[in-house]
């Protein structure tokens, strides 16, 4: 499995190069159960790339951990979820200087939380590099009641906070790491489209 | 065009034995506009027959209405603006400056600025330091000179912990390796001065790993005197002498052709003239124009450039 194809869409859709290594310098690498795979890939052209690397694996099975050891990067520490990976991330990036890196590699919803806040402390946006792993599945907030429901995989959707029926739009908040859902039925309510999977 | 702004000059300094300060006010001590921390005017200098405009990076409280100042260094070497100003320009004089503009401006996403000005290229961050004290943003100013007899912008320095001045001559050299390495996130540096400096930042921060993004820098200066020449305007077919000591841009004024202008340092863009034809070489001494667009020979910034060679024809 590789980095993701997404159809070209509007500009506010981010858009995930993939992970290409800047050698042996500071870095912070946030990586789920799918993403980890980028990881690996990143550290066999070049493992140099791990040598000031602290990982942050976003999973619920700490067997992965294990075979990223292998890859001997400065520090590896695994949590549960996003918001769990919240406290590390945060003291991270206090401690981190100008020039480094954030490597990111795995579903839409982790490369938009965690982009969002480096940007918030400083780090550049040409900082950080991503690659998209995994399931296709965004996280949306609700333009209407800003709720932010997760793994969304349906278009539309029922917001998970206001019940409101969603149409999921291509529309990025950068500030926020979350795609923008609009109510699909305000015209006519009840009048809703066919339910349809996310398409890459 | 451009408005501009009659002031008289109520104070002069000896700030060192090269560099004066000027202090500008209304003479009917009306507010004057505002500006932003980096901001320059461009004076007018009338010296006989020739019309000289030189920019100069405004020193004083970008928040303070009763008046403008500048620092002035006598260029021996210049076109003779600057020692117009030291010679020529006495208290009560009345001189022409443009409206502030600013090409130099802060980036006010950052979470801290470190401002770093060798010689005379401290000004813009003199007003810069006064609105980032103003607002209470994160900051360090690096002052590097030669000599301490030359060192104009100790005068005009708090001493603070934030503010580091290295003069060469005492052995304290700036070490920009250190300086960048040791940087938060979020940070950005702006440098003024000599290109050797601003070349040597803009090495030091890429190689740690920096965003141009975050890397600024202004490396306006006034327009070099040079051999004489001509050029033709296509339009009417007039031939404009351009003097030693004159810039096109000024030779131009003379002869009431008109061309736009903001800075007159090369550096905003804004008098990019086209070539209609070119025979010789033109000696491009702006910042403006990239190395592709230099080497057509089909645009010259008439503020900084001239000519030398059989005939220049211009699109005017
Ligand atoms: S006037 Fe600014 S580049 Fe010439």
């Amino acid at each position: 499995m590789s980095n993701t194809q997404f159809t070209p869409s509007i500009t506010s859709r981010p858009v995930y190069p993939g992970l290409t290594s800047l050698g042996n310098v500071p870095a912070i690498m946030i990586a789920d159960a799918s993403g980890q795979e980028a990881l690996k890939e990143l550290a066999a052209a070049d493992s140099s790339v791990m040598d000031q690397a602290h990982v942050l694996l976003v999973t619920t099975s700490p067997a992965l951990a294990d075979k990223l050891q292998d890859l001997r990067p400065a520090s590896i520490e695994t949590v549960s979820d996003l918001d769990a990976a919240v406290p590390s991330f945060e003291r991270l990036l206090s401690t981190a200087k100008m020039g480094t890196q954030l490597y990111l590699a795995g579903s839409e919803g982790l490369i938009g939380f965690f982009s969002a806040r480096a940007l918030g402390s400083g780090l550049p946006q040409e900082a950080i590099q991503s690659e998209h792993r995994g399931p296709i599945s965004r996280r949306m907030q609700c333009v209407h009641c800003k709720g932010v429901t997760e793994d969304v995989t349906t278009d539309p959707f029922t917001c998970s906070h206001c019940g409101l029926t969603l149409f999921v739009r291509d529309h990025f908040s950068r500030r926020l790491g979350v795609f923008q859902g609009v109510c699909v039925d305000a015209e006519v309510p009840g009048e809703v489209p066919e339910t349809e999977e996310i398409q890459p | 065009m451009i408005s501009k702004l009659n002031l008289k000059v109520v104070e002069i300094e000896d700030l060192s034995p090269l560099v004066k300060r000027f202090r500008f006010e209304d003479p009917d001590k009306a507010a004057l506009p505002v500006f932003s921390g980096g901001a320059h005017v461009s004076v007018e200098m009338p010296d006989g027959e020739m019309l000289r405009h030189n920019s100069y990076s405004l020193i004083s409280d970008p928040y303070d209405a009763t008046g403008y100042e500048i620092a002035v260094r006598r260029e021996d070497q210049g076109r003779g603006g600057s020692k117009f100003m030291h010679e020529k320009v006495a208290v009560g004089d009345i001189l022409k400056l443009s409206m502030p503009a600013n090409l130099f401006q802060l980036d006010l996403r950052a979470k801290k600025h470190v401002l770093i000005g060798g010689g005379i290229g401290i000004t813009p961050f003199l007003s810069q330091m006064r609105q980032l004290e103003m607002h209470g943003q994160a900051y360090e100013l690096h002052y590097a000179t030669h000599s301490r007899e030359e060192a104009a912008g100790l005068a005009l320095l708090p001493e603070a912990a934030h503010i580091h001045v290295h003069i060469s001559e005492d052995g304290s050299r700036m070490d920009l390796g250190a300086m960048l390495a040791d940087q938060p996130l979020g940070c950005h540096v702006y440098t003024c001065g000599p290109e050797g400096l601003i070349a040597a930042v803009a090495e030091q921060a890429a190689m740690l790993g920096w965003p141009a993004t975050s890397v600024h820098s202004e490396a306006f200066t006034a327009p070099p005197p040079g051999a004489p020449f001509e050029v033709t305007i296509a339009s009417t077919g007039q031939v404009v002498p351009v003097a030693a000591n004159q810039s096109l841009l000024e030779a131009l004024e003379a002869a009431s052709v008109v061309v736009d202008y903001s800075c007159r340092g090369g550096g905003c863009g804004r008098c990019e003239t086209t070539v209609t034809s070119c025979d010789g070489d033109i000696e491009h001494n702006d910042f403006w124009l990239s190395k592709e667009e230099r080497a057509e020979k089909k645009k010259i910034m008439p503020c900084m450039s001239r000519f030398k060679g059989l005939a220049l024809v211009l699109d005017l």
